[in-house]
């Protein structure tokens, strides 16, 4: 009688030995297909962009005109038209942004008002790009035209300044709730310490707060940019598509992800169709080398 | 009393509906170290940091009753004013983590945004570091960071920062009680030194503490100011069964 016990209990134990190597080769598949997932999205696109990369060579990067008709393809209004418009936008999201994660974090965390705030701030977030395209031709493209007239600039009422104020309400929330989270997260002894010396809010907000948070705040920054970079649908509406080079802010122009998305059902020969995916290529290191940069930024302010 | 520097008129004090320090009077002499003690949850923390007008910071505080500094009620005074006359050190030290410990020292005058030359800085840091009997620990290492120092060493950066504001008052709480036996007597020799220029309020739990190092003692219970008394007195000849029961250790 023992002895079947015992051998019940041994082939348990081999199931259970059995069940934790499963347990673990899963976990370990499933974090490896992640990472080949991200090698096979470069390497697809490396081989797709071989042609053109080929034939471009770095005139690719510099080129200053793009002609599919003429096979001339210069990705530099693109470049600049998707740098311009990111960081025009954290520009003018970051005082909205910050100064919402302050209010919420610090000034009304609780009550109905920041409750309602709250909320509203992080539906911004889940509206369809499209919504905000759609909202920007009608209702901020008459607006610019109007403030171009009065500075007297061409009224062109779309282009780089309309798609970075669009750009900069979509990217708010990023930052503003990491920011609440980590206005929220600073120690209460050391405010009290603070107003234990006579400081005002103001004070304990600029010399206590925002140091202890500063490298959160980067981080939801960091996070926005990602965002503004990759935004499509919303700038394509109303950017202007030209390929030209934007003269001032006021100009029409193109960023990479609306170049690609416009233009890639028309892209019948062999050539342009691997320019598109190369500038795919293009966008997708610039996000990289920025995410990099702004770790290092993050790094350095949290180890200081 | 004729050097009365502090004084609490039937204060209350609040949190929400909870009614926590009852009907509070007393008067503090100037120039002295006044222990406040009493079991947990007695209010004492909460009395003190009325003083400063610490607790209305607190979400559904609220307080009623006078608190006189030099016979002016510090709730008809802009509560900025009322810090920097009345200072204070926590009970876990809190130095600033992103400043360096001369930084610390002036921090108070830095978050008040005030501009002052190099050397008023540098007569400000050290002559507060030396009334804390900090300043020839840290003399050579100024510009570090105050958290490498240990625990008695960054309450002490706490008391020069408070002291660095030249307050009348300075309130304690349970300023010894995350410290070790050595860093504690430390501080307790300190408040002797510093009750010369300053009046020292000192809450504790520990009785001894309270008998080694106050002029006066005050008995907190259940939110009640039970018994006030010259230190002395109150340990050889307690008045109340209370306070009797509390300082024999029938309860705590």
């Amino acid at each position: 009688m023992m002895n079947v016990w015992k051998n019940v209990k041994i082939k348990r134990a081999f199931h259970q030995i059995r069940m934790e190597k499963f347990f673990k080769t899963s976990l370990v598949l499933i974090a490896l297909s992640i990472l080949i997932l991200v090698i096979s999205f470069l390497l697809t696109l490396v081989v797709q962009s071989m042609p053109s990369i080929k034939a471009l060579g770095f005139g690719f990067l510099v080129g200053k005109t793009w002609d599919p008709v003429a096979n001339v393809y210069g990705t530099y209004p693109f470049l600049l038209g998707t740098l311009l418009t990111s960081f025009l936008a954290l520009l003018i999201s970051i005082p909205f942004s910050f100064a919402i994660a302050i209010f919420l974090g610090e000034y009304f965390p609780r009550g109905w008002f920041s409750e309602f705030l709250k909320n509203s701030i992080e539906l911004i977030a889940a509206v369809p790009s499209v919504i905000y395209g759609f909202w920007g031709l009608f209702v901020l493209v008459p607006l610019v035209r109007s403030l171009e007239i009065k500075l007297g600039v061409t009224p062109y009422g779309i282009g780089i300044f309309t798609s970075s104020v669009i750009l900069a309400i979509m990217i708010i929330p990023y930052a503003a709730s990491l920011g609440r989270e980590m206005i929220r997260m600073v120690p209460s002894s050391l405010k009290e310490a603070a107003y234990s010396l006579g400081a005002t809010r103001y004070e304990v907000i600029r010399a206590v707060i925002l140091p202890y948070a500063k490298s959160g705040l980067m981080a939801g920054v960091l996070l926005s940019l990602g965002r503004a970079l990759g935004e499509t649908m919303a700038v394509t509406m109303v950017i202007g598509n030209t390929s030209l080079i934007p003269k001032s802010i006021f100009d029409p122009g193109n960023t990479m992800a609306s170049v690609i998305a416009n233009e890639f059902t028309e892209a019948a020969s062999s050539l342009y169709l691997s320019s598109l995916i190369e500038l795919g290529l293009v966008l997708f290191l610039v996000t990289v080398v920025i995410n990099l940069i702004g770790k290092r930024i993050i790094k350095r302010f949290t180890t200081e | 009393m004729e050097n009365t520097i502090l004084k609490s008129v039937d204060f209350d004090a609040y949190f929400g509906e909870n009614h926590v320090v009852k009907k509070v009077n007393i008067e503090i002499p100037k120039n002295n170290v006044v222990a406040v003690m009493g079991p947990s949850g007695c209010g004492k923390t909460t009395f003190l940091r009325c003083i400063n007008r610490m607790h209305e910071l607190i979400e559904g505080a609220s307080t009623k009753g006078k608190m006189l500094l030099n016979n002016e009620d510090v709730y008809e005074m802009h509560p900025i004013f009322v810090r920097h006359k009345i200072g204070m050190v926590f009970q876990r030290p809190n130095p600033f983590p992103n400043l360096s410990i001369y930084d610390n020292v002036i921090a108070g005058y830095k978050l008040n945004g005030m501009k002052m030359n190099k050397a008023d800085k540098d007569v400000i840091v050290e002559q507060s570091l030396q009334k804390a009997a900090l300043w020839n620990e840290v003399k050579d290492s100024l510009h570090k960071k105050g958290t490498f120092l240990s625990g008695g060493q960054q309450q002490r950066l706490c008391i020069a920062r408070a002291i660095a504001m030249e307050p009348e008052v300075l309130l304690l709480d349970e300023p010894t009680s995350a410290l070790d036996p050595i860093s504690t007597s430390s501080i307790e020799v300190l408040l002797q030194e510093l009750k010369k220029n300053y009046t020292l309020i000192v809450v504790t739990h520990n009785m001894q503490q309270a008998a080694r190092v106050s002029d006066k003692t005050a008995f907190f219970y259940l939110g009640e100011l039970i018994e006030y008394d010259d230190t002395k007195n109150m340990f050889t000849n307690p008045q109340d069964k209370r306070t009797q029961n509390y300082i024999t250790g029938r309860f705590s």
